[in-house]
């Protein structure tokens, strides 16, 4: 052994001269893997962080503090509420809220408040530090009312309690939750019980035949559909051959109903699959029946691995937007919708909607809008996961 | 006795019953695949009743909505290829990186962290995608190719095709490295026993044996990437563009869908019935490259004896 280490390298009968070339190439090769899933998820925090800092100014709203009267004049025309040099700035959507104001609160009438009030969105930017365009004149008032602590940035409730507005300070995503929830009720009362029970079919039931098979296929090929052809399905069978109502939550569930088939029974199947088959033997050694076996001791047994898989459907369908738009769910629902038969929007579509206005403002609106959306597809995939976690049962 | 039997009885209608009910809830997903089908279908043929197919699919003018409304789909077509190529040319390579990564230099903690973590990127809505291609990534494309002195349009093919890509690494990283893994050890084992390095094992012994599944999660990447829609809506242009240079904007079949569909057009006329017309052609080829890859998958499965890809 001494022997061959003293000889010099190329005296070695094994040794390549290429050995050292193929060793850094395959270096190389490895460095190269690594930056590829670096990549991969240095975009996902880059992406997130994008979303963070364009949505994080959304959630505070510039309000601005002066002296409102409330008087008959005032109410017929709101305009006249206010100084006449703060009109430029003040937002119309809160001026015409006057009436309502004292409606709900009549002591107000015949008083004259100093109250915060909204400002319009240009003022909301010049706030935030973003491009804004204001005259002169209003810019130097705003300079003093800022100055003296009149103008200030306060947490945004009109986003979390108003629907979509034409006015960009007055939009918020209420009306768009509410249409998602709906939607997503619909969804889960059509696909949860269609798809377990077809998964129940086709693992405990079904023989091997034809027709199963033709399903399986049938089921794989669901899956697979670009997401956009389920709302041509939609504006062709719901809307034009059933003439249910255009926009609806009740159409839209509906065709994310079908989307979200295909998830929630191949999840399902697994779960079944994983319980053990000495559940069903000892079923049937006392006498059970097949369909008394999968009710009572199968399904229990898992139903956890079920909900995880419908709760990830549940979250895919809440993302959906391309079938949503073209069955009309795009439309402009400045009020909530108040049942599955009205015209409504969900949430992603409203971020589409926010995301092609041409104001400065909406673009904050839109992030924070994807970081509501986000925020809550996190949460159900996290429920799933803990659910999963929990319930889960080691044969 | 009677009782008895009588209860048995009612217990076998029950049965039945059930059993029926399981049977239609399982017809359900065929209706559906059915129903996406002929209603796309129904009105496709009315449109091609209205107007030429050869020309639809030869056409290189697209111009709905004119007294002299034409519809050749060509341009259309090109622009959803080139913006698929650019998706593909972004997602193979990383997707295909980050799998190797994981089923063969990472260790198994690792990787079990690292695989939820890329299948973020996937549960991320479309919608999302569209906003960062259209607000973050085409302004970047725009002034850097201006520093380059090359003028690139704000709804380039390309800041859709990025960000599309991006969208689809974790159908591409997540199946392959799933058939990556389930390619057999002793493979591996009689590979680096000959003295191969471990990067030419992988090239020439692992990729070569999990090539099938390789192949079909390019293929599902590639008919995800021909039926996305949102990032193509709000970052893709409107306008069909017969063109080879990936700066100028483009449209796709979805984009030019949603289009039709959306606003007051009247449902019977052919601005409105050639959305179909375009659907059937997406779905036929999304239904064919999802086919081959199903084939594909099972044929590896068959091959090594695996039952939990």
């Amino acid at each position: 052994m001494k022997n061959i280490n003293n000889k010099t390298l190329s005296d070695n009968p094994f040794y390549d001269p290429s050995l050292s070339k193929r060793h850094s190439k395959a270096r190389r090769f490895k460095i190269f893997t690594i930056t590829c899933i670096v990549f991969a998820l240095s975009f996902l925090v880059f992406f997130l962080g994008d979303m963070i800092v364009k949505g994080l100014p959304a959630f505070q709203q510039s309000y601005m503090q002066i002296d409102v009267s409330y008087n008959d004049k005032t109410i017929a025309s709101t305009r006249k509420a206010i100084d006449k040099k703060y009109r430029r700035i003040v937002s119309r959507a809160w001026l015409r809220n006057i009436p309502n104001q004292v409606e709900e609160s009549p002591e107000l009438m015949n008083t004259t408040q100093s109250t915060w009030v909204l400002v319009n969105h240009q003022v909301d930017q010049y706030m935030k530090g973003h491009y804004f365009k204001i005259k002169s004149k209003e810019l130097k008032i705003i300079e003093d009312m800022h100055a003296q602590g009149k103008l200030q940035l306060q947490f945004n409730r009109i986003f979390f309690t108003q629907g979509d507005s034409k006015i960009p300070e007055n939009s918020g995503l209420k009306s768009a939750i509410i249409g998602s929830i709906l939607t997503l009720l619909v969804t889960m009362v059509v696909a949860f019980p269609m798809g377990v029970m077809t998964a129940v079919y086709l693992e405990e039931f079904a023989d091997d035949n034809r027709w199963t098979q033709f399903i399986e296929v049938n089921i794989n090929n669901l899956a697979a559909i670009p997401s956009i052809l389920f709302g041509l399905l939609g504006l062709a069978v719901f809307i034009n051959l059933f003439g249910l109502p255009r926009s609806s939550p009740l159409v839209g569930g509906l065709t994310l109903a079908l989307m979200t088939l295909p998830i929630i029974i191949v999840s399902s199947r697994a779960a079944l699959r994983s319980v053990p088959d000495s559940i069903r033997q000892a079923g049937y050694g006392l006498g059970l029946t097949k369909v008394q076996v999968v009710q009572d001791h199968v399904l229990p047994l898992a139903f956890p691995g079920i909900m995880t898989g419908s709760i990830i459907g549940l979250a895919h369908a809440m993302g959906e937007t391309a079938p949503l738009i073209i069955i009309g769910m795009i439309a402009f629902i400045p009020d909530s919708p108040g049942s599955i038969f009205e015209a409504a929007t969900v949430m992603p579509a409203q971020i589409f909607t926010w995301a092609g206005m041409p104001e400065r403002a909406y673009i904050e609106r839109t992030a924070a809008g994807i970081m509501v959306l986000l925020s809550v597809l996190i949460s159900l995939n996290a429920l799933a996961i803990i659910l999963r976690k929990k319930f889960e049962v080691k044969w | 006795m009677k009782a008895f039997e009588s209860k048995k009885r009612h217990n076998e209608i029950k049965e039945q019953l059930i059993k029926f009910t399981l049977i239609t809830a399982a017809s359900v997903s065929i209706l559906t695949t059915f129903g996406v089908l002929f209603s796309i279908l129904f009105e496709a043929i009315e449109f091609f009743q209205m107007r030429s197919f050869w020309y639809f699919i030869t056409g290189t003018e697209w111009s709905p909505g004119v007294a002299d409304s034409k519809f050749g789909a060509l341009p259309i077509f090109s622009g959803t290829f080139i913006i698929t190529l650019i998706a593909m040319a972004v997602a193979l390579p990383i997707g295909l990186g980050s799998a190797i990564f994981m089923s063969e230099y990472a260790s198994p903690k690792l990787r079990s962290k690292l695989k939820p973590l890329l299948e973020i990127l996937a549960g991320i809505p479309t919608v999302v995608y569209g906003f960062f291609a259209a607000i973050t990534v085409a302004p970047f494309i725009v002034n850097f190719f201006t520093l380059l002195g090359v003028q690139a349009s704000f709804n380039s093919a390309l800041a859709s095709g990025i960000v599309m890509g991006i969208m689809i690494i974790p159908v591409i990283s997540s199946l392959s490295d799933d058939v990556i893994s389930a390619v057999p050890d002793s493979q591996r084992k009689a590979s680096l026993a000959l003295g191969m390095t471990m990067s030419e094992t992988i090239k020439n012994i692992v990729l070569p044996s999990a090539l099938p599944g390789i192949i079909s999660a390019t293929l599902l990447g590639l008919s995800k990437a021909l039926g996305e829609t949102m990032i193509v809506v709000m970052a893709a242009g409107l306008r069909p563009n017969l063109s080879w240079n990936i700066l100028e904007d483009m449209t796709t079949v979805t984009v030019r869908i949603v289009d039709a569909l959306v606003g007051d057009h009247e449902f019977n006329s052919p601005d409105t019935l050639s959305a179909f017309a375009l659907g059937l052609i997406l779905f036929i080829v999304t239904l064919v490259l999802n086919i081959i890859s199903v084939a594909l998958i099972r044929k590896f499965k068959e091959k090594y004896k695996i039952n939990t890809l």
